[in-house]
């Protein structure tokens, strides 16, 4: 068997494994609420996040659009990016995944052919982590847009008033 | 074992609690970790000193020392005695809470930072342990045992740092079998808090604006009156009709007073023009205010008895100007207030009539003492007696859902109005509501309200407001919602940067501001644009956009 | 295990423990007159005394501002209709706040407003999810069964302390043991109340953030049910006493002519003396929720604020910047503006 096809017969299995490691992160007196709620308005938080990783590990298994991509990591990385955490903590999610498919399918890759493509599917995982970086400067980048426009807003109506424009850098 | 040899961390280790648990602790022994963004800045002194609020001084969050004063401990407990004393929820709340849970994972901080002190029932724990230490002989006797604590500083930091992430929106409330209020709680906690110094300076700016010039924004009387004349030329130049408004003019039959967002913050200026084309459309004989020309009240976020200072401004405005009631506007926390507190603070309103709807002789019974009525009763009651001629295509570019503020919900109880209003002004089938638990007496809170506009804390309030956007993209990615409505002056200031951020797709708008646009005058100019200037449908370049959007529509 | 945790679970455990001990030893040691009568009514007057201290400790305290959490439409425009779920949820008069109140305390309803929803995929629509809509009740349910058993157990005790015993007790007694082939006659509210009281402490155990919050005050009074239920099951499965004796003792109780009766196994003086730590626990423990409950201002009022003046004894004028010192301040700037004044200068 192809290790494409192990992985998408997994992929229900995998895909928990990933979301429940990721939760781990927060708090252990939550992290059981985050696993086990499985309403999306009142979970929001793991909602979320399980739509990205789902994302992100459907791009793995086949050909998908950038924007699709950039979109899922974006699912996770618009919540890590506002956790007060470093850069690396906000990305390292993707690096998660290489040991839950290694042990996952810890049988099945000892078989040689198969541990080669693993590796061609762990440089893949590094070129999403890549695209992680971008995600995560753009919500940084939103922020502090944000920031401005708030300050902008609140005094917008003055700026029409007086005929004056403020312009944003990034605008 | 395997830590010590590896100098190069892996990606487990680098995410907290993933690789290695730190050591499990009872919640009595974690201490908050104030890290940019999850902390408002302390008030500057000079708000205390306009004021006349104890203990101004400069001091850091960050800092060890907070240069409380020497008294500050017998200050509290003094102070949670008196309030023991005055306060019935307070005693009653602190008595029986049984730790069910039933309130646990209702507070939208709690769902959107996964901090398990943000359970609303732990939240009150912090205090509770306090009133059990000093106030109880259980707790006397056995300290933690009986679940008490000494008070010591590290409790004081606490309890700013969660008592200043509780909205005080009452979703818990709700779910509580005892109807415990931690809203109630965190109201008498801030209050304690603000008796040994500590404020936030968002809310102490807007408080001592508002107590000196007038409004939060700490406009001047002639900086307010230029802007809101502005919007009258504005609407001239949108609709053709120019909508002049007088000021502190007595003998008025109606004074307006609108929370000062309105007239200064967008989005909620379109929605003060709506306000103003409305009331002239009718002729209606209203005056506005400087001097009590703020409906919002920050001094409630700090304590009981700032909200009554600056309530206190409105009836006796409305007792010298003479007029016969009120109307007010958009606002959430206003309206809780005028609601819950407005006439046991500052009534009786005797010298005001029962409000009377001029245009359609409605009495407005529910308003009877108070003589205050809110504009979206006061506008619902003139489109079901047919006094407003509404063109619902003018909004054919707006696709809505409502967003129940908070206050207005579990505060005051307005649900049908608002909704009444948007099915009149829309064309028909541009309203959806968002899932059932997240709307009504069940909303989620914007997660900024009771002072936490600040800039200084973006992380958590976006953090906080996740349940709310999490529904809003909901209904935007399954029935293109592109506008969230609000009845709010707090919401249309941060519900633009909390959807900018979750859903950027999604723009906010009040209430007035639709009916704004829909409202048909005789004399008016033939328009093309919304009050934002934005083309409307069938105007232009728009009337591609929005075939394709039909056609998505029924595709759908 | 966290220190907190097993300070706060074990410390109860043992005290419920050591309560059981102590009757035990008690009674070996020839203390009937003690366990039997003593405490008994030492508990009941406890009970009684630090109720009525604690309702008038509440009572003294003013409810200065009307806050009921408005959970429906408020009162508006007449054509604004109301059903009769939203008139309890925001009760306009005193006969909804009763009812608002009946809902709460008989069926819970607050608990009763766990909703979920859930996507799920729709069979109709295999790419789309659709939202399923849902109660989520087992708290609810759990306390619900709780509590009712308890109310049952309670009542059917009555037949020990009443003679005549009532019809309703009886009646009462059939339908609660219509398990009628086993003998003696199981009582299904006995099980109930073990399963559900089993079920609120497993909870509290096993969900990490109930354990988080949980403290002794919370593990204590289950333990105390717990013992006190299976104490009464093995008193009437498995080590019978004599019932005739015991409603004896407990009739004497009742009419106040009290005896020492011989001949009751150890096992009831355990029950008995939990029961009273029970009872003598409660007016200073959260088991006051039930009075309380009453009292809540979020639930006990009227949401009529807007058009019946609530008065608050401890009003006080406060300082607010007067109009006059506000014009004071701003009076040139305000006629240039022409924004009318008061005084011209
Ligand atoms: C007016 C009467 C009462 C009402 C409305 C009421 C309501 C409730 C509710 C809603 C809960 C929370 C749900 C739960 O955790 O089970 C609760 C908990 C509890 N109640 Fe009551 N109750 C009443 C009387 C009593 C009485 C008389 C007792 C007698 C011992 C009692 C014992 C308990 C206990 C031990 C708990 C905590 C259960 C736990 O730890 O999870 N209640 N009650
Ligand atoms: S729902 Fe009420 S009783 Fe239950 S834990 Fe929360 S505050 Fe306490
Ligand atoms: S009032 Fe709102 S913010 Fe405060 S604890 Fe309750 S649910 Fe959370």
């Amino acid at each position: 068997m192809k290790l494409a096809d192990l992985l998408s017969q997994k992929k229900a299995t995998i895909l928990e494994r990933w979301l429940h490691l990721l939760l781990d992160s927060y708090p252990s007196e939550t992290s059981g609420f985050f696993k086990k709620e499985k309403d999306p308005f009142n979970n929001p938080l793991a909602f979320r996040l399980s739509q990205g990783l789902q994302g992100v590990y459907e791009a793995l298994l086949q050909d998908t659009a950038r924007e699709r991509i950039l979109a899922s990591l974006d699912d996770v990385i618009s919540i890590k990016a506002l956790e007060n955490f470093s850069p690396s903590q906000a990305v390292a999610f993707i690096f998660l995944l290489k040991p839950v498919i290694r042990e996952e399918l810890a049988t099945e890759l000892k078989e040689a052919q198969l541990s080669e493509e693993c590796l061609e599917v762990e440089s893949r995982i590094d070129g999403l982590a890549l695209l992680c970086f971008e995600v995560y400067m753009k919500r940084r980048e939103k922020l502090y847009e944000l920031r401005i426009n708030e300050v902008k807003n609140q005094v917008s109506g003055l700026m029409r008033r007086t005929g004056l424009t403020l312009v944003t850098p990034q605008q | 074992m395997a830590k010590a040899k590896v100098t190069v961390p892996t990606p487990a280790e680098i995410l907290p609690g993933i690789s290695y648990k730190t050591p499990e602790k009872g919640w009595m022994d974690v201490k908050p970790d104030f890290r940019p963004g999850t902390y408002c800045n302390p008030a500057n002194p000079k708000w205390l000193e306009w004021i006349g609020y104890p203990y101004p001084r400069a001091w850091h969050v960050t800092d060890e020392d907070w240069h409380l004063p020497s008294d500050w401990k017998e200050t509290i407990l003094q102070g949670m005695e008196d309030r023991l004393s005055r306060f019935r929820s307070l005693k009653l709340f602190f008595d029986i809470c049984v730790r069910c849970g039933a309130c646990a994972d209702k507070c939208h901080f709690f769902l959107g930072t996964g901090d398990p002190k943000n359970m609303p029932v732990l939240r009150a724990e912090l205090m509770r342990s306090v009133y059990k230490r000093y106030f109880k002989p259980a707790g006397r006797l056995l300290g933690q045992l009986a679940g008490a604590r000494d008070l010591t500083e590290d409790v004081i930091k606490e309890w700013f740092f969660y008592l200043y992430q509780c909205t005080e929106c009452r979703r818990c409330s709700l779910f509580c079998p005892y109807g415990i209020d931690m809203a109630e709680m965190t109201i008498l906690g801030r209050e304690l808090l603000s008796s040994i110094g500590i404020n936030i300076e968002w809310t102490l700016a807007s408080v001592a604006q508002c107590y000196d010039k007038g409004s939060h924004i700490g406009a001047t009387p002639q900086a307010m009156k230029d802007m809101i004349d502005f919007f009258a030329e504005e609407n001239e130049r949108v609709t053709g009709i120019y909508t002049p408004i007088t000021y502190n003019r007595k003998g008025a039959e109606i004074l307006f007073v609108a929370p000062s967002g309105d007239y200064f913050a967008d989005p909620g200026t379109y929605t003060f023009m709506g306000y103003m084309l409305l009331f002239t459309y009718l002729g209606l004989d209203y005056t506005i205010s400087t001097y009590a020309g703020e409906g919002g009240n920050f001094g409630f976020f700090m304590s009981h008895e700032m909200g009554k200072r600056l309530n206190a401004k409105i009836y006796a405005e409305a007792k010298r100007l003479g007029v016969k009631w009120i109307i007010g506007g958009e606002c959430g926390h206003m309206w809780r207030i005028l609601n819950q507190y407005m006439d046991t603070w500052n009534g009786p309103a005797d010298f005001l009539e029962m409000p009377v709807s001029p245009i359609t002789g409605t009495k407005f019974e529910n308003a009877a003492t108070t003589r205050m009525v809110h504009i979206s009763e006061f506008t619902a009651d003139l489109i079901k007696h047919g006094k407003l001629k509404l063109d619902p295509m003018r909004n054919a570019h707006i696709k809505l859902t409502f967003h129940d503020s908070c206050n207005t919900s579990r505060g005051m109880g307005i649900f049908e109005e608002p909704r009444y209003i948007i099915k009149n002004v829309l064309p028909e089938g541009h309203f959806v509501d968002m899932p059932p638990n997240t709307i009504r007496e069940k909303t989620f809170c914007c997660g900024s309200g009771s002072g936490f506009n600040a800039d200084e804390y973006l992380e958590t309030r976006l953090r906080g407001g996740l349940p709310r956007a999490n529904a809003v993209r909901y209904v935007h990615e399954k029935y293109g919602v592109n506008h969230l409505g609000c009845i709010c002056a707090i919401d249309r200031a941060v519900l633009p940067t909390l959807l900018g951020y979750w859903v950027p797709e999604v723009e906010v708008t009040g209430i007035s501001e639709l009916v704004g646009n829909a409202l048909v005058f005789d004399e008016e100019i033939e328009r093309t644009t919304d009050l934002r200037d934005r083309d409307l449908v069938g105007v232009g370049e728009a009337e591609e956009g929005v075939e394709a959007a039909e056609a998505a529509e029924e595709e759908e | 295990m966290t220190d907190f945790f097993k300070l706060h679970f074990f410390v109860p455990l043992a005290a419920v423990l050591g309560l059981v001990v102590v009757a035990y030893v008690g009674v070996q040691a020839n203390l009937q007159l003690l366990f039997g009568v003593v405490v008994p009514y030492m508990a009941a007057l406890i009970f009684i005394e630090g109720m009525v201290y604690r309702l008038i400790q509440w009572t003294r305290s003013p409810v200065p501002f009307r806050i009921p959490t408005t959970a429906a439409q408020n009162k508006s425009l007449p054509w604004i209709e109301k059903n009769l779920g939203e008139k309890l949820d925001n009760p306009e008069t005193t006969k909804h706040v009763v009812g608002r109140m009946a809902l709460e305390v008989l069926a819970f309803r607050s608990l009763f407003r766990n909703t979920r929803t859930e996507l799920r995929q729709d069979p109709d629509h295999p790419e789309g999810a659709r939202l399923i809509h849902w109660s989520y009740k087992w708290l609810w349910l759990g306390a619900i069964a709780f509590h009712y058993a308890f109310l049952v157990v309670i009542l059917r005790h009555l037949r020990f302390f009443t003679e005549p015993v009532p019809g309703f007790v009886y009646l009462l007694d059939s339908v609660d043991g219509f398990l009628q082939f086993f003998v003696p006659v199981v009582y299904l509210s006995g099980l109930v109340l073990l399963v559900a009281a089993g079920y609120l402490l497993l909870r509290r155990i096993l969900r990490p953030e109930l354990r988080y919050i949980s403290l002794a005050a919370d593990y204590f009074p289950l333990f105390l049910i717990l013992s006190i239920a299976i104490t009464g099951i093995l008193m009437r499965y498995f080590y019978k006493v004599d019932i005739v004796a015991v409603k004896d003792l407990a009739l004497g109780l009742a009419t106040f002519k009290p005896k020492v009766v011989a001949g009751i196994g150890v096992i009831f003086y355990i029950h008995l003396f939990l029961v009273c730590v029970l009872f003598a626990y409660f007016p200073f423990s959260k088991l006051m929720h039930a009075p309380g409950v009453f009292l809540s201002p979020t639930r006990n009022l009227a949401c009529n604020s807007r058009w019946v003046r609530h008065v608050n004894p401890w009003n006080y004028p406060v300082k607010f910047h007067s109009y006059a010192e506000y014009e004071d301040k701003f009076r040139e700037a305000m006629i240039e503006a022409d924004i009318p004044v008061e005084k011209e200068s």
